[in-house]
């Protein structure tokens, strides 16, 4: 039902918020030996849920410009571009949302 | 020092944890500037410098990767000994042993663990903006 009503949007607004959550978890790990840091691969995992596939195969590890001596790839600029493009991938999206709901609710008042 | 799970792991506790882990990190360097200078009588009383080592903590459930504090250690640093033969707490051959603390490095080490903490309460006031925004959607 929710599907049908904000159609793409639904689904971009829920892959927007897992990707914060692994752009938070790099951040958080920015100074954890060993660690590798991850990020979704946005256009692969929203096609991969148009077609009803999971979406596990879009997140990738990243690649680091210049990998740290113990083992850690988290980079800060780069996890913060990431970070700021996604949220505001995420404040549109949620927009877009906002303006389903409004014509919907338009529609139903009739006015 | 890991607290034990509540539920699903969600951003305010990944974030949550990962500045405890920080602040950790920050205590440690700040006793370290604090005992910098200290002297000791023998060898094996001296100061060593504490450090901190972090872990990754993956939450199944969610998939998100949260972190720990692995660990505090004692830095197997040789004390510096030096000569005088007047001071109270000189041993047989009147030597002293200072703490090994090298303030640059416990500044960096602080200035870092700063830099961490801001950026992690930065993500975490986006995120928490984004979802205000989302409930209030009507």
């Amino acid at each position: 039902m929710s599907d049908s009503i904000f159609g793409i949007h639904g689904v971009a607004l829920e892959l927007r918020s897992q990707r914060m959550g692994l752009i938070s978890a790099n951040i958080a790990n920015a100074a954890t030996p060993g660690y590798k840091a991850r990020d979704i691969d946005f256009a692969t995992a929203l096609k991969a849920r148009e077609a009803g596939r999971p979406t596990d195969a879009a997140t990738l590890y990243r690649v680091p410009v210049m990998p740290g001596l113990d083992g850690n790839t988290v980079e800060m600029a780069t996890e913060q571009t990431a970070f700021a493009e996604n949220a505001v991938g995420y404040a549109t999206t949620l927009q877009f949302i906002r303006g389903r709901v409004e014509t919907l609710t338009r529609a139903l008042k009739g006015d | 020092m890991a607290s034990p799970p509540t539920g699903p792991l969600n951003l305010f506790s990944l974030a949550q944890r990962a500045m405890s882990a920080q602040l950790v990190r920050m205590n440690a360097a700040s006793s370290n500037l604090a005992n910098a200078g200290a002297v000791a009588g023998s060898e094996a009383e001296a100061y060593r410098p504490l450090r901190t080592f972090f872990a990754t903590e993956l939450d199944r459930a969610t998939g998100l990767a949260s972190v720990r504090v692995g660990g505090v250690y004692q830095q197997d640093t040789t004390p510096l000994k030096e000569h005088d033969p007047d001071h109270p707490l000189a041993d047989a051959e009147g030597n002293i042993f200072v703490a090994p603390v090298d303030e640059n490095a416990e500044m960096v080490e602080m200035l870092d663990a700063s830099r961490q903490y801001q950026n992690l309460v930065e993500a975490l006031s986006t995120a928490k903006q984004l979802m205000l925004d989302t409930m209030r959607m009507k």
